[in-house]
């Protein structure tokens, strides 16, 4: 799926991930774990293209392709979703809306016709439920007005209607009560399938709880400095991450 | 020799004004009072403050004719093209000039043409030259010394208007040439209409049409009042619109400045009775060399009004936007709630904005806020658009709609909203 190599970004002159590797195949999710400042959401931007983080070095390959060259529409058009960790507010731009001009474009960039209006609209009815979304939200301008927890469902919504092969989530479950996390992680693991893969970045293992990954890699300094299975998550809830920082050092 | 090139421009209307005068309708008395106040001032300078940033003088030093030679007839296709609003009553103005109006009028109004209304109609003698004080302004004053021609709108007392009446003005000429355009509408008290001013132009010559519209808003009437500046590249105006609402009157005012070159738009609203509101929404996407100056004024002479502005600009390539705002709040004018807000968005680094706004407030208990904002597309929304897999251009695009979608919003007729959100689109694809 995605391959990983060498990876160093910066961002305003100031490296952040400093030589990070990872492999993720189809069907597996991965989390990254790792303490505050560790490059974690650098890793979730990088990937999905925003112009503000340098790739200084390294190569990152989505499905063979150089995910590096490709603008973040495109990246998109290829398959990669990103779960924002703060949804940005668009008014004036009806999520419907929203979601047909995105469902189009990417449907022309693999040369298929645009969407039938009906199909279009069973979907959102669908997809709605998969997170408990209210209709009339689906109505209503991008994220304006939403609560934290409805701004986080309507991620995993859209992340439903515009099926990518992989999803990856930015801290997901910050700022989410353990109800409105219960229902993004039962929409997330209803998408999960042998083709589809997840990058789950969380601070906390709490997540892991309800999105139960393949991988656990903890991400330090700018760099996987453990990797592991779900056992990992557990132990690092438990020990903090200090024991790692000075094994590292 | 004396020619045009020698004469201030100024003089050469005089003089025109003087052979014009015995032929002009009514009150002489009162056109010759306009012309020694024009005679005094001229034409503003960029020393006037109000004339800081758009300066007219600049285009009208050159000179321009009077003539009225025709490009070309108005065809019907022309006039296909203007209708906005297929059941509207439409009057035709051509170069200022009243040609025309539909026969089949909503009950209760009347149309005439402005220069035989103001000698024959009684309430267009009442109220003419009454809300536009030609002591005032220099085009406002020129107007009201040499218009010889325009529309007259007459709304019955307790008469609820059944479709819009549009009035069609239409720059048309052969040579770059100077027009009056005049217009008054009166809503008698209870009374509710819509009235439309589109101004369209023929032919790439550049005219310069002086246009003043006279508003009055009876007791408890309720009238929107739609302004569609859609000229062509030539197009340069002076638009004036001074209104004056009464007692428990509504006057909602839609400004969209969709085309031509140089457009002044000075808007005055004055409250004369309690319970009084005006909505004031102005809309100006810009592009290429466009010079556009909205001057509104919001006068709360009494208590209990309500005023709300609410103006937006897109500016792309070289075009400069001026915004200023004032609202005059009188000691008596207690309980006055008074909002103005002015946002723009800059598309290029060569489009300007000047914004301005101005609160004068005499009076203690009052609610009155302006905010005014610039800058460029929202950068983290047109990245969240684009790790959706829209392309760069459709969610800048997207953006940009959204951010004059709240004033589109406003109208309330459907015709000209998708009109206006076609010519959105076509301005600044």
């Amino acid at each position: 799926m995605i391959t990983i190599k060498n990876l160093h970004a910066s961002v305003e002159g100031k490296e952040i991930l400093r030589g990070l590797n990872l492999e993720v195949k189809d069907g597996e999710v991965h989390a990254i774990m790792g303490p505050n400042g560790s490059g974690k959401s650098t890793l979730a931007s990088v990937l999905a293209g925003k112009e503000e983080y340098e790739v200084t070095a390294g190569e990152i390959l989505f499905n063979g392709k150089d995910l590096l060259d490709m603008s973040p529409e495109d990246r998109a058009r290829e398959g990669i979703f990103l779960a924002f960790q703060y949804p940005v507010e668009i008014p004036g731009v009806s999520n419907i809306n929203f979601l047909k001009t995105a469902i189009n474009e990417i449907r022309t960039y693999r040369g298929l016709p645009p969407i039938e209006p009906k199909e279009f609209l069973a979907m959102v009815k669908e997809k709605q439920k998969l997170v408990e979304l209210d209709g009339k939200l689906a109505n209503r301008s991008v994220n304006e007005g939403f609560s934290g927890g409805e701004k986080k469902r309507n991620e995993i919504f859209q992340m439903a209607m515009l099926e990518p092969t992989l999803g990856i989530l930015d801290e997901t479950d910050s700022g989410l009560d353990i109800d409105a996390l219960r229902i993004v992680a039962n929409g997330v693991n209803k998408l999960r399938d042998k083709k589809r893969s997840f990058i789950v970045v969380t601070h906390y293992q709490r997540l892991l709880d309800y999105i139960v990954p393949d991988f656990v890699h903890v991400l330090y300094n700018g760099k996987i400095v453990k990797s592991g299975t779900k056992e990992l998550a557990l132990e690092l809830e438990e020990k903090g991450y200090d024991w790692l920082k000075e094994a590292v050092l | 020799m004396n020619t045009a090139e020698t004469i201030p421009f100024k003089d050469v209307l005089l003089g025109h004004f003087e052979e014009l005068l015995p032929s002009l309708s009514g009150d002489s008395k009162l056109r010759r009072e306009a012309a020694d106040y024009f005679r005094e001032k001229g034409f503003p300078t960029k020393k006037w403050e109000d004339y800081k940033y758009v300066n007219p003088e600049s285009i009208l030093r050159k000179g321009l004719s009077f003539r009225n030679d025709k490009v070309r007839g108005v065809t019907e296709n022309d006039l296909k093209e203007f209708t906005l609003v297929p059941n509207a009553a439409t009057i035709i103005l051509v170069n200022g000039k009243y040609v025309s109006h539909s026969k089949d009028l909503p009950k209760g109004v009347i149309i005439k043409d402005i220069s035989d209304a103001i000698v024959s109609d009684d309430a267009a003698k009442k109220h003419y030259g009454k809300y536009a004080l030609h002591s005032s302004d220099p085009f406002i004053a020129l107007n009201t010394a040499m218009m010889n021609s325009g529309a007259f709108i007459h709304i019955d007392k307790n008469v609820k208007a059944d479709r819009p009446v549009h009035i069609i003005h239409i720059a048309n000429n052969e040579v770059s040439s100077f027009h009056q355009s005049r217009v008054l509408i009166v809503a008698e008290p209870g009374s509710e209409a819509s009235v439309i001013e589109s101004y369209e132009s023929i032919g790439p010559v550049k005219t310069f049409t002086n246009a003043l519209t006279e508003v009055y808003v009876g007791a408890n009437a309720k009238l929107d009042h739609y302004r569609l500046q859609n000229e062509g590249e030539a197009g340069q105006q002076v638009n004036t619109s001074n209104a004056h609402v009464c007692g428990d009157a509504l006057y909602n005012t839609y400004t969209f400045t969709l085309g031509g070159n140089f457009i002044r738009n000075n808007l005055n609203i004055v409250f004369s009775g309690k319970n009084g509101e005006a909505h004031l929404y102005g809309l100006y996407p810009m592009k290429n060399a466009q010079i556009v100056d909205n001057h509104t004024v919001v006068d709360h002479a009494v208590p209990n009004c309500m005023s709300n502005e609410l103006y937006k600009g897109v500016i792309d390539g070289k075009a400069s936007a001026t915004f200023n705002g004032k609202i005059y709040v009188r000691p008596d004018a207690q309980k006055t709630n008074a909002f103005q807000t002015n946002r723009n968005i800059l598309l290029s680094d060569d489009a300007t904005i000047n914004t301005k706004p101005q609160l004068e407030i005499y009076a203690d208990d009052v609610k009155c806020s302006h905010g005014t904002s610039t800058g460029k597309v929202d950068e983290d929304a047109m990245f969240y658009l684009r790790a959706r897999g829209i392309g760069e251009a459709s969610a800048r695009a997207l953006l940009i709609r959204a951010f004059a979608g709240e004033v589109v919003e406003k109208v309330k007729i459907e015709e000209l909203k998708n009109f206006i959100d076609k010519r959105i689109d076509e301005i600044l694809k």
